[in-house]
């Protein structure tokens, strides 16, 4: 038994070093020339303006949270479309099913008047 | 395909499937006329409990990948899930149009918990268990705030949100424990390889303790009961009714299933743990109890005692000789419970007013006056909570004290009858502000309400006078042991 373990805490290791000696290296091998424009926040992008505790549209959210259930719905369907050809009877009318309850998430969305930008 | 499946899960899916339908139907109906949604959704539960009775006469049996199982246990259960659903639907239809939330998805959330409770009856796997248990809650935690925007009632979704998902972490650990230990996730598979294989015991028995923690945490048992008072108050009162009964008993239905069918060879390092859950329980909840001036924060309080008392029926579970009494008093105390329960939150919500006022004791002072079948039925209610005589209560906590002194646990036996004791103090207190106190309460025009108290209250005493029938109902619905 403590055999097996064992890999598992060799490895655990390995992966914190791995890591860990890529940034110590960059650090000490790297050469150093800064500047004010390198030391600002978004090197590549605008410097924000004012406070970032702002209260934003819930409505962002909204759109993100339905974005995530039909872009999770996909990365279920992939290996339900590429098994298609082998697939029983079954597997089929499941994904069918999942499909139509997913529609009906995206039915009452649009009735509840999630999907028009108030 | 398998068949077996579909026929176990039929009320089940049945059920979900309905929901689905309704959670769109729902968006075609005018907000003044809610009421439909109500009624279908009361017809879906109805039509659930039919299929569930039509399969009664199915012989005890589970699929062949062992997922699910269907026998007496189960059936009972889903009996007392579907009649809490309905008396769910009953004490929420007037309350949503009282407090302005013409929401018809509490209804669909509603159908999908009792689903998820059904699921977690019939569950005969860890894995399966962990689907239910999210089922029976996710909704639950939408339910408890939909009083929105009453900030009570948001912050009661939060802090059940959070505990509960703290909770299912726990469930997830102790079953990946186990796993670990024993390398199955099916109840019989678990009870098997406790027998024949080599089990590190150390790791079983820490899965198997924190499996029994999450769980202890949805029938908040002391000291995992902390979140209950203030979830309880801040959700909307049917809601409230609705966990304090229909949730505590799924909770219960899981550990009774888990602990018989794939622990009993393990009791002696788990019955030490429950005895003492047990006995915690119950003293902490009776004595928080008496010191509550809200009569929703008491019969919260009170609910984590009931649960203690529960907790005491499981603990002799790994005792062959009493296990169908452990089961037996067990499924009698929840009915005993639930329609006792069920009927003190309809009174409780018939007495709420628009803006949340009318839930302190001193509320319901000249009640016995001014409504006195209204009255008549919360006093039968409290008394049954007590566990006098002439009411279900009674013979609830009888068959749980001979179970528990049977098994060998009379200590426990004793403190429950001393628990009792103290219970009575702040449950006969309710009974003298409804008689002693002059006052005019005002009770909303709700007959629904009325109705399922009245009902409650009739069940509680007729029952109680041929126990023997529904004992034996419960005692003969025994498990499919391995």
């Amino acid at each position: 038994m403590p055999s097996e373990w064992i890999y598992i805490g060799i490895f655990s290791l390995i992966a914190l070093a791995l890591p860990a000696a890529a940034i110590l290296m960059a650090g000490v091998l790297g050469p150093k020339k800064p500047n004010p424009i390198k030391n600002s926040t978004y090197e590549c992008g605008i410097e924000t303006t004012g406070e970032t505790w702002v209260q934003f549209r819930p409505q962002y959210y909204i759109f993100g949270l339905l974005f995530l259930i039909f872009d999770v719905e996909t990365v279920f369907l992939f290996p339900w479309a590429v098994g298609y050809r082998v697939l029983p009877l079954f597997a089929v009318i499941e994904g069918i099913v999942f499909i139509l309850i997913l529609l009906g998430g995206l039915l009452y969305a649009w009735r509840v008047g999630a999907l028009s930008w108030q | 395909m398998n068949s077996d499946l579909l026929t176990i899960l039929l009320p089940t899916l049945a059920l979900t499937g309905w929901a689905l339908l309704l959670l769109l139907v729902d968006l075609w109906i005018p907000r003044e006329h809610k009421g439909i949604t109500a009624v279908l959704a009361a017809a879906g539960l109805a039509a659930a409990l039919g299929l569930t009775l039509s399969q009664g006469r199915l012989p005890a049996m589970t699929d062949s990948t062992v997922m699910v199982i269907s026998d007496g246990y189960a059936l009972f259960l889903d009996v007392l899930f579907l009649a809490s659903g309905l008396a769910g639907v009953a004490l929420a239809h007037e309350y949503l149009k009282r407090a302005n939330i013409a929401n018809g998805e509490y209804y669909a959330l509603l159908l999908f918990s009792v689903a998820g409770m059904m699921l977690m009856a019939h569950a005969y796997n860890l894995i399966l268990i962990f689907l239910a248990l999210e089922l029976l809650s996710i909704p639950l935690y939408i339910l408890s705030g939909i009083n929105r925007p009453r900030l009570e009632s948001e912050e009661s979704a939060l802090k059940y949100f959070l505990l509960g998902a703290f909770s299912s972490g726990f469930v997830l650990y102790g079953t990946a424990l186990i796993y670990g230990a024993t390398a199955r996730t099916d109840l019989p598979g678990i009870f098997a390889a406790l027998q024949s294989a080599p089990v590190n015991p150390v790791i079983f028995i820490l899965g198997a303790v924190l499996l029994l923690v999450g769980l202890a945490y949805k029938v908040s048992a002391v000291p995992f009961h902390m979140w209950t008072p203030d979830v309880y108050e801040g959700a909307p009162t049917p809601v409230t009714g609705f966990m304090a009964v229909a949730v505590k008993a799924a909770g219960f239905a899981v550990l009774g299933r888990i602990l018989m069918a794939a622990f009993p060879t393990v009791g002696k390092d788990l019955t030490p743990i429950l005895w003492a859950l047990a006995a915690l329980t119950m003293l902490v909840g009776n004595l928080a109890a008496i010191t509550q001036k809200s009569i929703k924060r008491m019969l919260a309080y009170s609910s984590i005692a009931h649960a203690g008392y529960l907790l005491m029926a499981l603990v002799p579970f790994s005792n062959r000789l009493v296990n169908s009494d452990v089961q037996a008093s067990l499924l009698f105390y929840l009915v005993a419970y639930a329609l006792t329960g069920l009927g003190a939150w309809a009174v409780v919500t018939a007495l709420e007013k628009q803006n949340g006022d009318g839930l302190k004791l001193e509320d319901y002072a000249g009640l016995g006056k001014s409504h006195p079948w209204l009255a008549l039925a919360m006093t039968v209610f409290m008394l049954s909570f007590t566990g006098i005589p002439l009411t279900l209560g009674f013979w609830g906590k009888f068959y749980l004290f001979r179970t528990a002194i049977e098994g060998g646990f009379t200590l426990l036996a004793v403190i429950g009858v001393v628990t009792s004791l103290i219970s009575a103090y702040y449950y006969l207190r309710v009974l003298m502000y409804m008689y002693m106190r002059a006052g005019s309460p005002s009770v909303e025009r709700a007959p629904w309400l009325q109705v399922t108290a009245v009902a409650a209250a009739l069940a509680v005493v007729l029952i109680s006078f041929i126990p023997n029938v529904l004992l034996n109902l419960a005692g003969n619905s025994l498990l499919l042991l391995p």
